[in-house]
């Protein structure tokens, strides 16, 4: 089944109640920060508490993320820390080049070698946060199999391009950024993800952005508050009616094999590869979002 | 001396909620000192202690004076506080070693 990444929740990495309750409110991936929202002088105690953290809490099934320093700030040490606890995937920050992929690459895999897990076994997300590197998005994207997607970081980037975020008005600001990123996750065969909404309190805003990402092709996005969650789920999960599509195009197609026939059509539409393609993925939501389908 | 000596003050964690702040300094040759505070003192009191003393004799430390004041942390709080806070007092910077703190979990 294809893993959901509707939402990662950004969880500070120093506060432990919140290390404790991330597992409580339902988003898929669950992203540990010891980056940006760490001050310089606690990063040495919040990375001891982020590994106990991991090494104590059974986060289930939820995937689990860590948006490490860069390697020149700490990100060595996050990366020893980080593989060893079994941290799922490791989240670069502030990615450039493919260059900066494989050297970090290089350190998880020392890192795996040293502990003994297997090789391989932690996947990587790179951040993509500044112009250099949505020109370089495509090369980024394919630079690593550990790579299970890239994401935008629209805070770095704005400001970088000399503007900041107009949410008000389309974020129109990041229309290329954001096409050149899901151009390339799609191209490289890897999730995209959206950035941050920073509003807490402008649900109806975040609903718009989501399914305007959504309608460009993103996975889903990074949330920074567990209120912003099922604003974002829900638009990510398909419709009673997408899902009673989906079902009729299956079973139509499935019918035409049976019968031998090539091209069938559905209420007067024909159906093609890339219409069953669509259908079999809203069924593949659907179910992984917990939505029962019915076999027949 | 062991690895980790307490070479000054050490101090990690602070007074939110769940959390424990831990102040550790050298106390030559008169053993563990911990001076508690905590909400939760009567029911858990002995358990924050012990979990304490336990790291630290995990980490070779022997003399040592603590000033703990707990605000409802978990073990695993308690623990990394207290790594964190030899840490630091050990004056360790970087380089940490990664596969001897794993070792302490088991």
């Amino acid at each position: 089944m294809e893993r959901l990444r509707r939402t990662m929740m950004f969880v500070p990495a120093s506060n432990p109640g919140m290390l404790r309750d991330a597992i409580l409110y339902g988003a898929d991936s669950i992203m540990f920060d010891l980056e940006d929202s760490i001050s310089l002088r606690e990063k040495d105690t919040s990375r001891f508490l982020l590994y106990q953290a991991l090494k104590t809490f059974d986060y289930s099934s939820t995937e689990t993320v860590v948006r490490i320093n860069s390697l020149d700030a700490g990100g060595v040490e996050d990366i020893h820390a980080m593989v060893r606890a079994g941290i799922d995937c490791i989240r670069l920050p502030k990615t450039t080049c493919a260059q900066d992929v494989l050297d970090a690459e290089s350190v998880i895999l020392e890192a795996e070698k040293k502990c003994g897990r297997e090789v391989g076994s932690t996947k990587m997300l790179a951040a993509i946060e500044d112009p250099m590197g949505v020109l370089n998005a495509l090369s980024i994207a394919q630079s690593s199999k550990r790579l299970i997607g890239i994401a935008l970081g629209s805070e770095d980037y704005v400001t970088a391009m000399k503007t900041r975020r107009y949410s008000d008005r389309n974020s129109e600001e990041i229309f290329f950024a954001r096409s050149m990123i899901v151009h390339a996750a799609r191209a490289a065969g890897i999730a995209a993800l959206d950035t941050v909404f920073s509003d807490v309190n402008d649900m109806e805003t975040l609903r718009k952005e989501t399914e305007f990402i959504k309608q460009l092709g993103f996975d889903g996005k990074s949330v920074i508050n567990p209120r912003q969650i099922p604003v974002v789920n829900k638009v990510y999960t398909p419709t009673e009616k997408e899902i009673s599509n989906a079902l009729d195009v299956i079973h139509a197609i499935e019918e035409a094999n049976r019968r031998g026939s090539g091209v069938i059509a559905l209420n007067g539409k024909m159906i093609d590869k890339p219409i069953v393609e669509r259908a079999e993925r809203i069924l593949a939501l659907a179910k992984a979002a917990g939505i029962k389908i019915p076999e027949n | 001396m062991g690895k980790y000596e307490i070479k000054g003050q050490g101090i990690a964690g602070t007074l939110e909620s769940s959390d424990i702040q831990i102040i550790i300094d050298q106390n030559p040759g008169a053993g563990i000192e911990i001076s508690l505070k905590s909400d939760v003192e009567k029911q858990y009191g002995r358990q924050i202690r012990a979990t304490i003393e336990k790291t630290l004799k995990k980490m070779g430390i022997t003399d040592a004076k603590l000033i703990v004041v707990d605000k409802g942390a978990l073990d695993c709080t308690i623990v990394a506080r207290t790594i964190a806070a030899v840490h630091r007092a050990a004056g360790i910077t970087e380089k940490y070693d990664w596969e001897e703190i794993d070792s302490w979990n088991v």
